[in-house]
């Protein structure tokens, strides 16, 4: 059985859950080998967590280089480790990092590339949402050792009982790849919220909250879900720049996805239009949201989120 | 001190795309430059701007790098409207259809044959949206990376950039010595709109054009034919069914609710 190689990305301590997504995947083609980038003493604690997954086999490097140099270096230590495992294809995260790690290390292993796929075939056929959810696309790499970045929460991880072997790897990351220097490293905040891409409920704001974010985060709140923001609202300054949906911003693909004072253009609808159900909110009867909404409701947000939110609550009750 | 920024001619993100045998059907749209490209030009401007003052001819200079098809000057023209010095657009028949790691191959081409000290970058094109150009460079280069910065501070002098990297897992704040690719992200500024002093002055400006021959790259390691990835098929997403649309007459909330409960969304 030919190894197809993930790579597990982890944040303070803890494992991301994209590990067990990749690995699912990986699973369809091959036998799933994790590799765990991991600071110096930490693989045996972050590896314990990669248990219950479809993962096989855990190759961790133990280094602080990681997080002192980045990228370079990662890509230093994926390269030497794919140079002795020979895996079929290498399957990695889609997220800022994700991909650049990809983009250099396809240069770097002579390999074609794609990224932000959906769904992986066995055969290692890629399908990807292009242009904003508005084509559906089948792509493969007929070069080298398939380097594949996957969309989070594309899958539903499978769960087993298997406890995977931690093998310690020695690897000399290479001088080359220490040309950049991290002094200092701040996580995101995160809030109680989910993340904005792995969400299954997202409830977003536009130029309709005039700045005022409330109703959307309390409705937010009440069922669990991330909250988006179109670009007008980011560029007005009244929510983070990391919330932004649409073309330029996070493409999210929910269960639901409630567009409170979003006119809709296309801008937004890239980042937003395949999503499963559509709800949208605004004043305007010919906003090109409506379009796309399933339930629609023309009015005041300000006065329908309270009433929705009321109405939830006392159904649950 | 010389700056290379790489740019790129997308459709406009506003209109609608079709797709012709697996790729984008470049024509039939209006191409504008890259938005996100824009953003980079701006931040090299406010970079030399101060250091060229009071000079009669600048020491330190912009270069705007293009691959593409020769419409694509369009787009260098506009960034060279904004007040970048000169231009090179890379193009040639053979080109059409080039994956990310042949487009990455002839751009790092011309840098290393440019003598600069950075290149900037957009964090993505609006049309592919893969994000790996400005990694793929540094990686061909063997320069430092320093990637999604929403703030850079050059010290010319010192030949040193150091950089606050804002991605969706936080801030990290990172330096190297020059030479470096540089990608910045939109939140970085907001960039000028060419003055017609500027459109004037563009007329004027060099842009030079190179082929695939000049670059000694050969053209079966690019376009369709040397892409290492491959579009099997391509299918239009089917339009959404027509939903439900309500007038809210004091209990548009209430009907929201139902409607989520019986899709049991909530």
């Amino acid at each position: 059985m030919t190894n197809i190689l993930i790579l597990a990305d982890h944040e303070a301590g803890k494992v991301a859950k994209t590990a067990a997504e990749l690995a699912t995947f990986a699973k369809r083609g091959g036998s799933p080998l994790a590799v765990l980038l991991a600071p110096a003493g930490q693989a045996d604690a972050l590896g314990s967590q990669l248990a219950n997954t479809e993962i096989e086999k855990v190759l961790a490097v133990e280094s602080d280089d990681f997080a002192r140099h980045g990228i370079a270096a990662m890509v230093d230590a994926l390269a030497q480790i794919i140079e002795s495992q020979k895996p079929s294809a290498v399957l990695i995260a889609s997220s800022a990092r994700g991909k650049e790690i990809a983009g250099r290390l396809a240069v770097r292993i002579n390999s074609g590339v794609i990224t932000d796929a959906i769904d992986l075939a066995a055969d290692l056929g890629a399908t990807q949402s292009v242009f904003g959810g508005s084509f559906t696309v089948s792509s493969r790499v007929k070069t080298g050792i398939p380097v594949i970045t996957l969309r989070p929460s594309a899958i539903e991880p499978a769960a087993t009982s298997q406890t995977p072997a931690i093998e310690k790897v020695s690897i000399t990351i290479s001088e080359k790849a220490k040309l950049v220097t991290i002094s200092n490293t701040q996580p995101a905040v995160k809030g109680g919220r989910p993340e904005l891409t792995e969400a299954k409920i997202v409830i977003s704001g536009g130029r309709g909250t005039n700045g005022d974010f409330t109703q959307v985060e309390a409705m937010a709140d009440l069922l669990g879900a991330a909250v988006g923001a179109s670009r007008a609202a980011t560029d007005a300054g009244w929510y983070p720049h990391t919330h932004q949906v649409g073309q330029t911003g996070k493409t999210v693909s929910p269960q639901l996805y409630v567009a409170c004072g979003i006119s809709g253009a296309i801008q937004h609808r890239a980042g937003m239009q395949t999503s499963k159900t559509i709800i949208a909110i605004n004043k305007d009867p010919e906003a090109p949201i409506f379009d796309l909404a399933d339930f629609g409701v023309v009015g005041d947000l300000f006065a329908v989120l309270p009433q929705a939110r009321e109405a939830i609550a006392s159904k649950r009750s | 001190m010389k700056i290379a920024i790489c740019v790129k001619q997308v459709p406009d993100s506003w209109a609608e795309k079709k797709m012709v045998n697996g790729a984008l059907d470049r024509e039939s749209v209006d191409a504008v430059l890259n938005d996100l490209d824009e953003y980079a030009i701006e931040e090299a401007l406010r970079i030399v701007e101060p250091l060229n003052e009071g000079k009669e001819t600048p020491e330190h200079t912009i270069t705007l790098i293009s691959m593409g098809p020769d419409r694509a000057t369009e787009a260098i023209r506009k960034g060279l409207s904004m007040g970048a010095d000169s231009g090179v657009l890379v193009t040639d028949a053979s080109l059409a259809g080039s994956d990310a790691i042949a487009t990455s191959r002839v751009l790092a081409e011309v840098i290393s044959k440019g003598g600069f000290d950075l290149v900037f970058c957009g964090t993505e094109s609006t049309d592919a949206r893969m994000s790996v150009i400005p990694a793929m460079l540094a990686e061909r280069l063997g320069w430092a990376q320093l990637t999604f910065a929403g703030s850079v501070k050059v010290d010319a002098a010192a030949s040193k950039v150091e950089i606050a990297r804002m991605t969706e897992s936080g801030v990290e704040t990172m330096s190297a010595n020059f030479p470096c690719v540089i990608s910045v992200i939109e939140k970085i500024n907001e960039p000028r709109y060419p003055s017609f002093k500027g459109i004037m002055a563009a007329k004027k400006k060099v842009i030079e054009n190179k082929s695939l021959a000049d670059l000694g790259i050969s053209s079966s390691d690019v376009g369709s034919v040397g892409a290492w990835s491959i579009v099997a098929d391509a299918q239009a997403r089917p339009p959404r069914d027509k939903g439900i649309k309500i007038e809210d007459s004091g209990d548009g909330g209430s009907k929201l609710a139902d409607y989520l409960a019986e899709k049991r969304l909530v």
